[in-house]
C-alpha cells in the first residue's frame, strides 16, 4: 500500500503543549533529549514546569516519583533504551511500587533507530515494562495514535509506558479512528489468519494482508496498541474466529507482543501462533529501512509466516 | 505537632526527646526479636535524629497522614525501617501494639517502608540510593504549588557509594531545592565492613560542599545539634542542607554497638532483656 508517514514524536509534543494548557498539574521531566523527544514544545511554553535533569535517567525517574507523591502528574522522556534499560530499578522501586501516576513517553524505541546502532536502539523495553506490577504498556501504531494514548494516560491511574519510534510512521488511523486503552482495533476482518502487529508493523501486516488476498487468502489484522493489559477478548475471538495467529512488533521476538499473546493462547485455547520480530540479537548501524530488511520486519516475512501458519492450523 | 521556628529548646523538652529516642530504641529491640530479623543497628543510630524530627521539628498531623502542607521525611535508608515505625506509631500514626507485627504475612509493617501499606510512610524504599531523588521531586512540587512545607531526607553512609546519590546531589543544588533538609547517618559501618574499607567515601563535607550544599557536621545523638542543625538549614537560602551526623551504629545497647554482626541480625531472647535493660526499661 502507499502510505503517507508522519512523525510520532511531533505529535507527543503537540499533545503536552495542549495538556499543560488544560491541567496546571502537569509536569515534564527529560534527560537531555528533550529536542529529540520533542519535550522541547513544552519546555518552551511552560518553562517553570520542564525540569531538565541531565543525563541521569535513575535520579530523572526518582525525581519524578516525588513530583508525582505530591499529586502532579508526570511525564518523563528520553530514548527507550534509557529510559527503561538504565533506571529499570527507580521505575520498579520508586514508580510501580507505590503505584505513581508517572508517564513514561520513550523515543526512538526499536531497531529503526538506523545509524546509531545497537547501543542506542532497543528490543528490550517492552519486556522491562510489561513486567512491571502496575505498570500500562502502549505502543501506538501512528502518529495521530500516538497524540491519542498520551491524552488517554491522564485518565488512567499509576504509571504508564509510551513507546514511539524515531522515524516516521505509515499513518494508518485516522483522527475519528477509536483509541482506547486496553482496547485492540480490529483494522480489517477476514478468515484465515489474524495477523496481530503493535506500532509500525500494523502497516505492515495491512500490507501483507493485500498481499495474502492476491494469494486468495483472508487475513484479519488487529491493532494491539495496547500490550498491557492485553484486550483478551478481541484476542480470543480472533481465536474463535481464524484459529491461526501471525504477531509483527519490532521488539525481540522472545519477550514482546508475541509472547504475551502466545501466553494468553497457551491457557485460554488451541489455535497456532507464530511472531515475527526482532531475532533475539542485537541491532546495528544501517539506514531503517535496511535494517528492517535484514531483521526480518517485513511484509513479505509476515505473509510467509502467515502461509506456513495457515498450513498447520 | 506544632511547628517550631529558631527558638531556645528548654532542657525540660530535651529530656522529654531523649526519652522518645529511648522508646524508639526499645521499640526496635521488641520488634525486630519478635520478627526474628531485621536491621537494629543502623536503626538505633538514628533514633535520636527521628525524635528530633517527629516530636520536635516537623510540622505534620498524625490523624491527618495526606495533610497538604505537613512536612515530608523519605526514609531513603528503608532497611531502618523498624525505628521509623516506632517513631510513626509513637506519633499516633498507628497503634503501638501494631509494631509486633512487623515483617510478618499480611502486616502493614513491611521488611522496608511502603507507602501504599503505612500511614506516615512517604515513600516506599529499601533499594538504596533512591530517597535523595523523590525526596528532590517533593521539593520541587512545593515550589511550584507554592507551599512552604519542608522535606527531610535520612540517607544512611553506605548509600553514598551509590551514583543516584549523586546524580540527586546535583539536581538539589542546581535547583536551589533550600526546602529539602537532608540527614546522613554517618555511623561508619555497612553489611561487609567499615564504610573506608568496603569502598571509601571521605571526605563527606567537602563533597556535599562541592556539590553546592550547605553542610553542617553534627553529634548525630545530640538532641539539641539535631534541632539547631534544622533550625539553621531552615534560614539557608537558594541551597539544599546537608547534615552529617555522626553516630555510633547500635547506640544505646553495648553488644550491639559499633558491632557489623547487629546490621541485619536480630537479638536473641537474652541480648534482648539485656539489651532493654540498659535502655533503661524496668520490667
Amino acid at each position: 500500500m502507499k502510505w503517507t508517514y508522519a512523525s510520532q514524536r511531533k505529535e507527543y509534543g503537540r499533545a503536552l503543549v495542549e495538556i499543560g494548557q488544560s491541567r496546571s498539574d502537569v509536569v515534564v521531566l527529560d534527560a537531555d533529549l528533550s529536542s529529540s523527544t520533542r519535550t522541547s514544545d513544552f519546555a518552551k511554553k511552560f518553562p517553570e514546569r520542564f525540569f531538565n535533569c541531565g543525563i541521569a535517567e535513575q535520579d530523572m525517574m526518582g525525581t519524578a516519583a516525588g513530583l508525582a507523591a505530591s499529586g502532579k502528574m508526570v511525564f518523563a522522556s528520553s530514548f527507550a533504551v534509557f529510559a527503561t534499560g538504565r533506571c529499570w530499578d527507580q521505575i520498579r522501586q520508586s514508580i510501580c511500587y507505590p503505584n505513581f501516576n508517572v508517564k513514561i513517553v520513550a523515543s526512538h524505541a526499536g531497531i529503526t533507530v538506523g545509524g546509531d546502532g545497537a547501543s542506542h536502539q532497543t528490543a528490550e523495553d517492552i519486556a522491562l515494562m510489561r513486567t512491571l506490577p502496575n505498570m500500562t504498556v502502549i505502543v501506538p501504531a501512528d502518529a495521530m495514535e500516538t497524540y491519542k494514548a498520551v491524552k488517554a494516560v491522564l485518565d488512567r491511574p499509576g504509571p504508564c509506558y509510551i513507546r514511539l519510534g524515531r522515524v516516521d510512521f505509515p499513518v494508518i488511523t485516522s483522527p475519528d479512528s477509536p483509541f482506547r486503552i486496553g482496547i485492540a482495533n480490529v483494522m480489517q476482518e477476514g478468515d484465515d489468519v489474524t495477523l496481530i502487529g503493535s506500532g509500525q508493523m500494523v502497516a505492515l501486516c495491512l500490507d501483507a494482508a493485500e498481499e495474502l488476498q492476491k494469494r486468495g487468502l483472508s487475513a484479519q489484522v488487529i491493532n494491539m496498541s495496547t500490550i498491557k493489559p492485553l484486550d483478551e477478548i478481541t484476542l480470543h475471538n480472533a481465536i474463535k474466529r481464524t484459529g491461526c495467529i501471525v504477531t509483527a512488533e519490532e521488539h525481540n521476538v522472545l519477550t514482546g507482543l508475541g509472547s504475551a499473546v502466545g501466553l494468553y493462547v497457551a491457557e485460554h485455547g488451541s489455535c497456532i501462533v507464530r511472531c515475527v520480530g526482532i531475532p533475539d540479537a542485537f541491532g546495528e548501524s544501517g539506514e531503517s529501512e535496511e535494517l528492517m530488511v535484514k531483521y526480518g520486519l517485513t511484509s513479505a516475512r509476515i505473509v510467509e509466516t502467515a502461509e506456513e501458519a495457515i498450513r498447520r492450523s | 505537632m506544632r511547628c517550631i521556628s529558631l527558638s531556645n529548646t528548654s532542657d525540660e523538652e530535651i529530656v522529654l526527646l531523649r526519652r522518645k529516642a529511648n522508646l524508639i530504641r526499645q521499640h526496635v529491640l521488641r520488634m525486630t526479636f519478635a520478627a526474628g530479623s531485621g536491621h537494629p543497628g543502623g536503626s538505633l543510630s538514628y533514633a535520636d535524629i527521628l525524635a528530633a524530627l517527629y516530636f520536635k521539628v516537623m510540622n505534620h498531623r498524625p490523624t491527618d497522614p495526606m495533610w497538604e502542607d505537613r512536612d515530608r521525611l523519605v526514609l531513603s535508608k528503608g532497611h531502618a525501617a523498624p525505628a521509623y515505625y516506632a517513631a510513626l506509631s509513637e506519633s499516633g500514626y498507628f497503634p503501638v501494639t501494631e509494631l509486633l507485627e512487623l515483617r510478618k504475612l499480611g502486616s502493614r509493617l513491611q521488611g522496608h517502608p511502603s507507602r501504599a501499606k503505612t500511614p506516615g510512610v512517604e515513600m516506599s524504599t529499601g533499594s538504596l540510593g533512591q530517597g535523595l531523588s523523590v525526596a528532590n521531586g517533593m521539593a520541587l512540587a512545593a515550589r511550584l504549588d507554592r507551599r512552604s512545607y519542608r522535606v527531610f531526607c535520612l540517607c544512611g553512609d553506605g548509600e553514598m557509594q551509590s551514583g543516584q546519590i549523586w546524580e540527586a546531589a546535583m539536581l538539589g543544588a542546581h535547583y536551589r531545592l533550600d526546602n529539602v533538609t537532608a540527614f546522613l547517618d554517618r555511623n561508619r559501618l555497612q553489611i561487609d565492613g567499615p564504610t573506608e574499607t568496603i569502598m571509601a567515601i571521605e571526605p563527606l563535607a567537602k563533597k556535599w560542599d562541592a556539590f553546592g550544599w550547605n553542610v553542617i557536621e553534627i553529634d548525630g545523638h545530640d538532641m539539641k545539634q539535631i534541632i539547631d542543625a534544622c533550625d539553621k538549614a531552615k534560614l539557608v537560602k537558594g541551597k539544599p542542607t546537608m547534615i552529617i551526623a555522626h553516630t555510633v551504629k547500635g547506640k544505646g545497647v553495648s553488644f550491639m554497638e559499633n558491632s557489623i554482626a547487629f546490621h541485619g541480625k536480630a537479638p536473641n531472647e537474652e541480648e534482648l532483656k539485656r539489651g532493654l535493660r540498659e535502655l533503661g526499661e524496668h520490667p
